[in-house]
């Protein structure tokens, strides 16, 4: 407790992509998965910049730089993630994930 | 020794100053530091205190303020309608803003039955804190500023766009059709004229190379230049973002009532309502600092800052800049929501990234070849007046309405025939 | 990090951050956990900041709470009829269980594993140096990202488009 190092952003990144992980399993609603997915991308970014500020590298600023491409990749992905649930909206009149079975025997 | 308690001693060294020198009002709270820190305890006390100190005054002016400028405000806007205004309460209606607040105060802050309570709760409380959050940054003198984050104007934009969660949790949370239209609204709004507003600081930020707020005004000091010379149509998209973001007339379309009730606020009551009264009034006056801060020269004026102290010259400023808003709240009629919209992305997104490219040019030409300020800054200050008013005449001429713009129809217009969807001008 | 202020700051942010994800998974209002993820979201920005990272720290409350948030709040409003509730396929149990071992065995794994650890302290202002990196040694991915997010802009307006 008297010193915070890299351990206590690993664990708690950890335990925030646990869940994160468990929403985009286990959520019915395509936003609610989608929140779990924004939540790992969080608890990933989050180890990035405790690795840039902690360890040893030549570079130590190409974690930041890391994390400003997945924020940017993490909003495209949003964009079109979220495109596609009001075009399943439309056609579906639901976003369900469980009654999307198009595709299935 | 935290940078507050830094900064505030630089100042101290500048002045030299005893505690009652309010030429910088950083020495009193310097002294009473030092004072804190001679006393022993821990070493975090000074820096919780001076932040609670700065805290307070900034929203202890805040309050005055806002009280000062709903009178102000009501009996300019009469005037300029040709009407009187609040005149009974006091002296020349002088106690009519105590009088409303008052009022508020007592009155019965109604919670809607089908309301989601938690959330109709806390969004006036959150609200607020957008507003003020601006202000953290924001320097009000030489050294008088709260935390000089070298990352100042994103805060600032940032700070900004979580009003928008605020507004939408309102709306949302009230259950009621057009509070919910109204933050839809909102939101749109306040995502479509952030991108220019983005696109106008990034204009100052390349000239200035830091976004600290402070560093801008030491910047324009440096040059003798305000950044309203240099920056004409930068400024002019901010004004207009601007006063988008703080949902004042013209541009109040989410709380329209001619169209949507009150919009998001609709089923808020007494003091519930008086914090979207009083976030209004804040974050005016944030746009307002930050815009003094950015384009004005903060609390320089030209060498005058060495009689007259800062800060005042700042808080001067701030005034005659929320004076511009009242005055187009009482000027221009309210715009309907497709034009704000396509006004937005259609019209200044694409002059204001033109206008980023002119710059970024600009201060290539002016590093790459080492050339003097004093040289290239009038050039460049002529070239962007010229580059703006250009821009602005030509795209609005290209943008056009589709009718004006065939040749044909004005042919016909012209020799006074009817033309097919313009009957009723004809 | 050894001063009372971070300690202090780190364990309230990491309360807020885990906090506000547990709520966002287990509120039975889809609207709710929207609110819940956005204060997770500036938890972690808070947590940057703790790691003297200000300008990501800034553009995580921007773009995350800022932008994606409000984009949520969009994509559930244009679904009108849709569910609102935030609840749980059969799938419960063992995604459960999935998230548990993944979770352990990240952290494990975090903890476990020896870190070359830096002396170097904390950056002192990073805008500058991000800057330099993007345009010079990372231009091509900068380039990438930007081509990419014309792409996505491009494909959700097709995709909804109603004509």
């Amino acid at each position: 407790m008297e010193s915070i190092t890299l351990d206590h952003y690993l664990v708690l990144s950890a335990l925030v992509f646990g869940v994160g992980l468990y929403l985009a399993l286990a959520k019915r609603n395509a936003v609610g998965v989608l929140i779990g997915v924004e939540l790992m991308f969080n608890a990933v970014n989050l180890t990035l910049i405790a690795f840039s500020r902690f360890s040893e590298s030549a570079t130590p600023i190409a974690g930041h730089v890391f994390v400003l491409f997945v924020i940017t990749v993490s909003a495209a992905e949003a964009a079109v993630a979220l495109a596609l649930a009001v075009l399943i909206y439309r056609q579906r009149r639901s976003i369900d994930i469980d009654k999307l079975n198009l595709l299935r025997w | 020794m935290n940078p507050l308690t830094l900064s505030l001693s630089k100042g101290t060294e500048l002045f030299l100053a005893e505690w009652w020198d309010i030429r910088d009002l950083g020495n009193p709270v310097a002294r009473f530091l030092e004072l804190v820190d001679d006393a022993g305890g821990p070493d975090w006390l000074p820096y919780v205190i001076s932040g609670v100190i700065g805290i307070l005054a900034i929203t202890g002016w805040l309050v005055t303020s806002q009280l000062a400028f709903v009178w102000i405000e009501r009996r300019l806007i009469s005037r300029i309608q040709v009407r009187v205004g609040p005149n009974r309460v006091g002296p020349m209606g002088l106690l009519q803003p105590v009088a409303d607040a008052i009022k508020l105060l007592t009155k019965e802050a109604i919670t809607v039955q089908a309301a989601d309570r938690w959330v109709f709760w806390l969004a006036p409380s959150l609200v607020v804190l957008p507003a003020l959050l601006a202000f953290a940054v924001v320097p009000f003198g030489e050294q008088m500023v709260l935390a000089d984050l070298s990352v100042g104007v994103l805060f600032v934009i940032a700070s900004s766009s979580l009003a928008t969660i605020a507004v939408f949790m309102a709306g949302w949370s009230s259950n009621n059709k057009y509070s919910l239209l109204g933050a839809m609204r909102s939101v749109a709004m306040f995502i479509s004229y952030e991108v220019p507003q983005v696109m106008a600081l990034l204009a100052i930020t390349i000239f200035t190379s830091t976004m600290s707020l402070s560093g801008i005004v030491n910047w324009q000091e440096e040059y003798h230049v305000w950044f309203i010379f240099l920056q004409p149509l930068a400024f002019l998209v901010f004004l207009i973002a601007g006063a988008v973001e703080v949902n004042r007339s013209p541009t109040d379309i989410s709380e329209a009532e001619s169209e949507i009730v009150a919009g998001y606020h609709t089923e808020y009551s007494g003091i519930k309502f008086g914090f979207f009264y009083v976030a209004e009034y804040f974050a005016t006056f944030g746009i307002a600092a930050v815009g003094v801060t950015l384009f004005l020269g903060g609390w320089t004026l030209f060498g005058l800052e060495e009689w007259i102290p800062g800060w005042m010259l700042f808080l001067g400023k701030v005034y005659g800049f929320f004076f511009l808003f009242i005055w187009s709240r009482g000027t221009l009629p309210r715009l309907r929501i497709d034009q704000l919209m396509s006004f937005a992305w259609k019209f200044l997104l694409p002059i204001s990234l033109v206008n980023v490219l002119l710059v970024g040019l600009e201060v290539l030409l002016w590093q790459e070849n080492g050339l003097s300020a004093g040289l290239v800054l009038p050039i460049f200050a002529v070239v962007n007046f010229a580059m703006a008013g250009l821009l602005i005449y030509a795209w609005a001429k290209l943008m056009r309405p589709l009718s004006q713009r065939a040749p044909r129809v004005r042919l016909m217009q012209e020799v006074g025939a009817i033309v097919y969807g313009q009957e009723a001008e004809a | 990090m050894t001063d009372t202020g971070t300690i202090v700051a780190f364990w309230a942010l990491a309360a807020l951050t885990l906090g506000a994800a547990v709520l966002a998974a287990t509120t039975r209002n889809l609207l709710h956990a929207v609110l819940a993820l956005i204060l997770s979201f500036i938890g972690v920005a808070g947590l940057y900041i703790t790691l003297s990272a200000d300008f990501v720290a800034v553009a995580q409350v921007l773009i995350y709470a800022g932008a994606i948030a409000v984009l949520i709040i969009f994509a559930i409003m244009l679904t009108p009829n849709a569910g609102r509730r935030n609840d749980e396929t059969f799938f419960r149990l063992p995604a459960l269980g999935i998230a548990a071992v993944m979770a352990s065995t990240l952290a494990a794994v975090g903890v476990a594993t020896d870190w070359p650890q830096a002396t170097r302290g904390p950056f002192t202002e990073t805008s500058q140096a991000i800057g330099e990196a993007m345009l010079n040694q990372y231009i091509l991915p900068f380039e990438i990202a930007s081509v990419l997010l014309l792409v996505a802009m491009l494909g959700a307006i097709v995709i909804v488009r109603e004509d």
